[in-house]
């Protein structure tokens, strides 16, 4: 019998961990159809209905779509993974391996920042072919799809972590979260543009900092400071990431 | 304190749900190398403790070490000694066989080279060889009970945790999987096995714990126990045409019971050769012939019906 490493609470294991994690997620929940249908379809059929006999210009057009492709996409995967791998009774197999949960909420958040960031090319390459709007500024558009894109998966991780029987239940919980969030970000309305009170709720949204540093780097102007969408990002991704962690560890054992 | 010479130490451990009690103060030891049984009916609490053990549930109270780290406050540490092979089989359905082992090996750490060859012996082993590229899903219930035993054999630990693993499975899968677990304890595994199962428990267990209503109503190896209920040992006796009467099987000494229910009478006795003989002469006087005459022990199962059975009558007293 051997122990293959001695010492288990090492941040190289536990950052192995998170990518083992990760890669399973890879395998088993990128084609799986919630995520396809709530992370991909969903958004281009939302952004065609909505932007259909409106005067849109494309300014406006691509940022927002790569916006809420990052949004969709990236906070797919995590409701879907936790819920169904309570169902399948595979959940509990995992807690009981040397991984920490801090690692496997690590891995969870890496599978929807990776899906994110990676189906986020589409709409950016799709806009540069199909308008003529260029890159103008293409550190805040990385800074936007990537701090968006852990923000976002965060939340879905975030989400994912109720104890319900059905992964259904989680993706209509997150999909509470996620619309009406879409409303108040400035996707398909400049936040200058939107009713007061929908300037006033604005700040509250991650995506509302994430889509403003995508269209910064679209050439638009952004509406809050450069330096404060980062850092705003950073400190959602912080919460966001802190509070999986709580409502993880709380209900981790429930409904097994 | 930690005795070296255990492989598990429970002190004390108790969980309680929304205020019922599962698990109310158990304690036992697992020496190293053990093959040790965990038996009980359904709700008694096995696959709580089970869960406790592995980090799956945090009791309510106690203690427990797993080769000497607290399962609470070095959880990562006393999981990295442990494999578990939950009572139904959790293997991802989407993933091939090969890759079900694979992922298992990531997670314990297990280098390439070492998880490859292992996996290929555990593959053998286990008659799964042939289905190595094969979907989970297109297993049998009883194969994939053998690819969690593979799944959680791969990181080579050194306590193996098997929850009711043979329960609904096919003759053949459960010898397989006996078999196994009978090399793995000649290998020096320590083994914690759960089971309702008696025949399993009494064929491989070296030591059983009963635990009854989140208790541990007893704790010894299975001839000990046996014998830890005298009166339990009976004798079985068939006649031709009986005449005898309970009340004429009762009054002689040492019964302490009589079961006339079926066609072989049983007379529960704590002296079975004493009253064998007893018998036979009885049956001379009364004319009466002896089909079969045998004095036996009472198996596992009766000792845990006995052990099942006297807790419930003393709660409700």
């Amino acid at each position: 019998m051997t122990v293959y490493v001695e010492n288990t609470n090492s941040w190289r294991f536990q950052l192995h961990g998170a990518l083992v994690i990760l890669k399973k997620n890879i395998v088993l929940y990128y084609l799986k159809p919630p995520v396809l249908i709530f992370g991909v379809l969903f958004p281009v059929f939302f952004f065609l209905a909505f932007k259909m006999g409106r005067p849109i210009s494309p300014e406006n057009i691509v940022p927002g779509m790569v916006a809420m492709a990052v949004w969709f996409t990236a906070s797919a995967v995590g409701p879907l993974v936790t819920p169904w791998e309570r169902r399948a009774k595979t959940y509990e197999r995992l807690i009981a391996t040397p991984v920490s949960l801090q690692a496997m909420i690590a891995g969870d958040i890496l599978s929807g920042l990776l899906f994110g960031a990676c189906l986020s090319i589409i709409p950016v390459i799709l806009g540069l072919i199909l308008t003529d709007v260029v890159i103008t500024s293409l550190l805040p558009l990385i800074g936007g799809v990537i701090l968006g894109a852990i923000s976002f998966s965060s939340l879905g991780v975030l989400l994912a972590a109720p104890p319900a029987s059905s992964p259904s239940n989680i993706m209509l919980l997150s999909n509470l979260v996620r619309l009406p969030l879409l409303f108040v970000s400035g996707i398909f309305l400049p936040i200058s543009e939107m009713p007061i009170w929908a300037r006033w709720v604005s700040p509250f949204s991650p995506l509302s900092y994430a889509g403003d540093l995508i269209a910064i780097g679209f050439g638009r102007r952004g509406y809050f400071p450069l330096w404060l969408s980062p850092l705003m990002l950073i400190v959602f991704t912080a919460v966001l990431i802190w509070g999986s962690y709580k409502f993880h560890r709380k209900w981790r054992s429930k409904g097994l | 304190m930690v005795n070296e010479h255990n492989a598990i130490e429970v002190k004390g451990l108790s969980k309680t749900f929304n205020g019922t009690v599962a698990v109310n103060v158990i304690s036992f030891n697992v020496a190293k190398g053990e093959l040790f049984g965990f038996l009980g009916p359904n709700g008694a609490g096995k696959t709580t403790t089970v869960r406790m053990l592995t980090g799956v549930l945090k009791p309510s109270d106690g203690t427990a070490t797993i080769q000497g780290h607290d399962i609470c406050s070095e959880a990562l540490q006393s999981r990295a000694h442990i494999a578990v092979v939950p009572e139904e089989a959790n293997v991802y359905l989407d993933m091939s066989v090969w890759q079900n082992i694979m992922l298992m090996a990531d997670l314990y750490g297990v280098p390439r080279k070492q998880r490859t060859s292992k996996a290929v012996e555990l593959l053998e082993s286990l008659w799964l060889s042939d289905r190595r590229e094969h979907k989970a899903r297109t297993l049998s219930k009883g194969l994939r009970q053998r690819l969690m035993l593979c799944a959680a054999l791969v990181s080579e630990p050194e306590i193996l945790f098997l929850d009711e693993p043979t329960s609904g499975l096919d003759v053949q899968s459960r010898q397989i999987i006996h078999k196994i677990i009978r090399q793995l304890s000649d290998e020096g595994l320590t083994i914690f096995l759960t089971t309702h199962n008696m025949e399993e428990a009494e064929k491989l267990c070296s030591r059983v714990a009963i635990i009854n209503e989140g208790e541990i109503a007893a704790i010894d190896t299975p001839d000990r126990l046996r014998s830890a209920i005298q009166a339990r040992q009976y004798v079985e006796v068939v006649f031709s045409d009986n005449k005898l009467s309970t009340q004429e099987l009762e009054s002689l000494s040492g019964v302490s019971s009589v079961d006339l229910s079926s066609n072989a009478i049983r007379v529960y006795t704590e002296t079975p050769g004493k009253t064998a003989t007893e018998i036979a002469f009885l049956a001379k006087t009364r004319d009466m012939d002896v089909e079969q005459l045998c004095t036996r022990k009472p198996s596992l199962q009766e000792v845990f019906l006995y052990f099942t059975n006297q807790d419930k009558k003393e709660a409700k007293q």
